[in-house]
């Protein structure tokens, strides 16, 4: 099936929750609505279950508008942040529950709940009740749950935020390849832009409302359409400057808070041939710099260390370059003192350009060799 | 300012446990020097936050002595000890101003009032509340209150230790970024001893000078985050630590290489054999492995890889041993007749899951 | 299709509206239609215009006198047991075991009162307080103190009032307690860490998040002991003289015992606004915290 939004508002009294949201997302995909706390992902997520009815816009299912159709008569899953499963029920039984109103046979219950189990590792611990399980198990029962009556829509809100880090990282690896084998259109929320870029699929990044950016995770990861989505979707956050274009120049301008103002110049990278003359936000991630000067990495920038965080295999290096603050992710421990100066080598062809509207206008070159 | 000593500390939440019955924490013992910043790390149930509540006060241990500065505290109530405590959940009194809500610790252990506003002001510095120190508290953003839960341990001057539990759980990825830079200038200015709980292995890394791992209430390993890294002491610490975790290869030890499914992989020096019955594995991070030359590592299949947006994470398996690898952005995976070879001074040999010199 | 499937739902919704038509709206008619009307029995009406409010709301008259004594007596009365059952409750429900059997218990022991019928209630304290026969009017009568709520004013009002307070302070503790136990332990461990007294606890933590369901709790009881009738009549009767005559004791009077149903009905309807307005204010200043929060 596929899942429409056209032109999705939603308002409660003078507050806009959504506005204008349009989307299709077609069967086996699975979809991330990657944004902060309060950007709109959980009221997007009810309005596409059916819970809420939109203020405006239309929402299709396989081309029929099912806008203000209520949510049972819908067949959609959901999973949420809590671990929401009949306590007295055993795993089987919950995983089961949603097949019990289908008038199904004995035997094909036992062969779904089976198959779902199977799937999320349940297996061993079909005959146990959640209580008696771990956290990672209590979520694998929901989802198995979600999946277990092949619903056209499965909607997971943030569905490992209240686990231990290992066990995410485990369910992360392991949930693209359950959303493979079922044929629903799945809608994934999270704050992290890790999580977005492990579950792979397609992203829609929002920002207050409004979805700033669909298309293909690494897509929108490379090539991330302006200044917000490029923010909400870089961990550790970007880093941004101001620079001036001038024909094959490029001056990087670290502006200082007493109007002085340090300046770099170096070539142009090859993406910024198209560009116009005149001034840009330039970002950067914060892996795309170094320590020394190695190939590539020639510009050098100064700046002061604000605090230095040492991973054991790699230094997150917080700088202040001008009146911007920089995350710099260096390999190796470095541990420099707050208030040391530092010198950090950027390479060009890693910048994104945004034009005055904060629009990207030159990406960095893409460069995953085949 | 406080040096906490843990001597024989064992916890059960049972009434009267034996030595056979299920320990919440098991004896242990361990000194945290003053003005240090640790963390306590490990999966959900390994004993982390009983241990945390044990210093503040809000367990009574079932066994062992708790010394702050040489003082027994094991059995005094939280208020008499000098710590104060981060929780999961910000904790403000909604009612009160911040600067009230900064102040409310020494008001109620009738400080002047000429102090207050001084240390008030000190901390709000601190901590860039200044701005927002006429406001209600209510209203305020998760990581503003969690500041201000902060503040109101740091601005006793009597406080020796600040726990937190977890502090960062509900602040967005990328406040967690400025919060977490904020954390680590506070405890170098402040020289107040510092304890972190949390499961998730970047704060604890990125906060602490000594990182204890934790398991099953038991102390697995205590080292700097380099030590945890570059040599886990035990496989759970290669597991736990590192994403994705230590490549743990069942292995037969041959003095300087060891045969993993009958492909060689070479040691740093010569290792003395094990008794017979030992389990033996190598372990080695996704980091230390790289793509090789036809002519040099060991054959692997490639099963997917992710692409993680700075490195890619290849998925792959010697004759059925599945083995992740780390492989740089800008380096290109061939299509076929994959081989990896592993960095010999990072490949650490285990017997019985703990690591061999 | 899905507009039809949608609208078959109004179906449901028409008992209730059937039901609140026979039930409030139709006798709401009435009284105004009474209430604009004279009548000498028999059922004669005449037209009587706003003649009535107009006596209503002027206390020179003696009919505005009665009601506005009256009115006096009904807020007095609300505010008095208010006064009493708001704290005493919430120190009931701080004082309350907060698990295990003992909580059990509690909480039936304390049902107990919730479950009596108001016109039982009325006949336990119409006997309890007796000085004669009643444990509690003849203890106070043996210590030396006259105690008859038959004559005396204060004894009648220390009567309805204790009764109030036993049959009501219950649902305050209870909704009190509900809202203790909605707060999170840490707040009370960071209060421990912070060195706050007991005091302090409450003031700063407790009260703070018992206001919602204090403010619903106050609702609840101003209302019940706004229109108080049965308990009160089954004791005193409204006496001695009118020292207990609440605005539904009374209007009971006018409408049943003078057959005045013209005057009846305009205090009825100013009676009825004057909850109204009550309730309003209440539902104004609740939602106005709520949006305060909200917007948290």
């Amino acid at each position: 099936m596929t899942l429409e939004l056209r032109h999705l508002s939603q308002r409660v009294g003078a507050a806009v929750h959504i506005q204008d949201v349009s989307l299709t997302l077609q069967r086996g995909t699975i979809n991330v609505l990657l944004g902060p706390t309060l950007s709109g992902k959980t009221t997007l997520m009810r309005l596409m279950a059916g819970l809420d009815k939109p203020s405006e816009g239309h929402i299709l299912i396989d081309g029929r508008d099912v806008t203000g159709l209520s949510v049972r008569k819908r067949s959609v899953a959901m999973v949420y942040q809590q671990f929401i499963n009949y306590p007295a029920f055993t795993v089987y039984d919950n995983i089961a529950a949603p097949l019990r109103t289908k008038r199904l046979s004995k035997q094909e219950i036992d062969n779904r709940v089976g198959r779902a189990a199977e799937l999320l590792r349940l297996s061993p611990y079909l005959d146990k009740t959640p209580l008696q399980l771990s956290g990672g198990q209590q979520q694998r029962t929901a989802i198995a749950r979600a999946i277990v009556r092949d619903a056209d829509l499965v909607l997971l809100d943030e569905p490992l935020a209240n686990l231990d880090y290992k066990q995410r990282e485990e369910l992360r690896i392991e949930l693209p390849r359950i959303f493979e084998k079922t044929g629903a259109v799945f809608v994934y929320a999270t704050t992290e832009a890790t999580e977005a870029l492990m579950l792979g699929g397609n992203t829609a990044t929002l920002c207050e409302g409004r979805i700033t950016q669909f298309g293909a995770t690494t897509d929108v990861y490379r090539n991330p359409v302006d200044r917000t989505t490029a923010q909400t979707f870089s961990d550790p956050p970007m880093n941004f400057v101001r620079a001036i274009v001038n024909g094959p120049r490029l001056t990087i301008v670290a502006d200082q808070s007493d109007r002085a103002k340090s300046m770099v110049e170096c070539r142009s990278p090859a993406a910024f041939s198209r560009l116009a003359d005149g001034s840009y936000t330039i970002g950067f991630r914060a892996h795309h710099t170094a320590l020394e000067p190695r190939p590539g990495y020639d510009v050098a920038v100064h700046g002061v260390i604000a605090v230095s965080e040492l991973m054991g295999s790699e230094s997150f290096l917080h700088a202040d370059v001008g009146s911007e603050r920089w995350i710099a992710l260096i390999p190796g421990v470095h541990d420099r003192k707050p208030g040391d100066p530092v010198t950090l080598f950027l390479d060009p062809s890693r910048f994104f350009a945004f034009d005055q509207a904060q629009r990207l206008v030159a990406a960095a070159a893409a460069r995953v060799p085949a | 300012m406080s040096r906490i000593e843990l001597v024989d500390l064992a916890h059960s939440y049972l009434t009267k446990p034996s030595p056979t019955s299920h320990w919440a924490l098991k004896t242990m013992n361990m000194t945290w020097e003053q003005g240090g910043a640790y963390a306590l790390l490990g999966p959900s149930g390994c004993g982390k936050t009983t241990l945390l509540n044990a210093i503040s006060g809000l367990v009574i241990p079932s066994h062992g002595k708790i010394l702050f500065d040489g003082t027994d505290v094991a059995k005094i109530s939280t208020e008499q000890r000098n710590i104060a405590q981060v929780f999961q959940f910000p904790v403000v009194y909604d009612t009160m101003t911040v600067a009230e809500n900064l102040a409310f610790p020494l008001i109620n252990r009738g400080v002047r009032g000429d102090l207050i506003a001084q240390r008030v002001s000190e901390v709000a510095k601190m901590l860039d509340l200044g701005r927002d120190l006429a406001r209600k508290a209510r209203g305020l953003t998760a990581d503003m209150k969690q500041k201000i839960s902060l503040g109101r341990g740091l601005v006793r001057s009597d406080v020796g230790a600040i726990l937190f539990d977890e502090p960062l759980t509900v602040i967005d990825p990328h406040l967690k970024w400025h919060l977490r830079a904020q954390l680590k200038r506070v405890h170098d200015e402040s020289d107040v001893t510092m304890i972190y709980v949390t499961h998730d292995q970047t704060e604890a890394l990125t906060f602490a000078d000594k990182v204890v791992v934790m398991l099953d209430g038991a102390v697995v390993q205590i080292g700097t985050p380099q030590q945890l890294f570059e040599k886990p002491a035990h496989t759970f610490v290669g597991y736990f630590i590192g994403s994705p975790g230590m490549n743990v290869l069942p292995a037969d030890l041959a003095g300087d290489h060891v045969m993993v499914r009958g492909h060689r992989i070479d040691l740093a020096h010569g290792y003395a054999p094990r008794p017979m019955n030992d389990k033996i594995e190598i372990g080695v991070r996704p980091e230390f492995l790289r793509l090789a030359s036809r002519h040099e590592g060991f054959p692997v299949t490639v099963a997917r890889v992710e692409d993680v947006g700075r490195a890619r994470i290849m998925r792959c398996a010697i004759d059925g041993v599945a083995v992740s690898a780390l492989i740089s952005e800008d380096v290109a995976i061939p299509s076929d007749g994959v081989r990896l070879v592993a960095d010999p001074a990072h490949v650490h040999v285990y017997a019985d899951s703990h690591v061999v010199d | 299709m899905t507009k039809t499937l949608d609208n078959k739902a109004w179906l449901l919704v028409l008992p209730v509206v059937i039901l609140v038509a026979f039930n409030a709206i139709l006798p709401l008619m009435t009284v105004i239609n009474y209430s604009l009307q004279d009548t000498f029995g028999n059922n004669h009406f005449s037209w009587n215009g706003v003649q009535w409010y107009a006596e209503l709301l002027d206390p020179a008259t003696e009919f505005g006198g009665r009601f506005f004594g009256a009115l006096g007596r009904s807020i007095a009365y609300s505010l008095v047991i208010l006064a009493i059952e708001v704290p005493v409750g919430i120190m009931v429900a701080i004082a309350m075991p907060k698990r295990g059997v003992a909580l059990s218990v509690c909480l039936v022991l304390m049902a107990l009162p919730l479950l009596v019928p108001w016109n039982v209630v009325g006949i336990i304290w119409q006997l309890y307080a007796r000085d004669n026969i009643g444990l509690f009017g003849w203890s106070i009568t043996a210590l030396g103190i006259p105690f008859n709520y038959t004559n005396s004013a204060v004894a009648s009002w220390i009567v309805v009032v204790l009764m109030d307070v036993w049959h009501w302070t219950s649902l305050i503790a209870l909704l009190c307690f509900a809202g203790l136990k909605s707060i999170p332990a840490a707040f009370y461990q960071a209060a421990k860490i912070d060195g706050a007294s007991r005091w302090a606890v409450f003031r700063r933590i407790e009260l703070p998040k018992l206001q919602r369901v204090l403010l619903i709790g106050v609702l609840l009881r101003f209302m019940d002991s706004f229109m108080v009738y049965t308990e009160p009549f089954v004791v005193t009767g409204g006496g001695p003289g009118n020292y207990t005559t609440f605005l539904s004791i009374d209007l009971v009077k006018i409408a049943l015992g003078q057959f005045d149903l013209g005057k009846a009905g305009a205090m009825s309807i100013v009676y009825t606004l004057i909850v109204l307005i009550v309730c309003w204010l209440f539902y104004t200043v609740m939602v106005g915290r709520d949006r305060e929060e909200g917007s948290a």
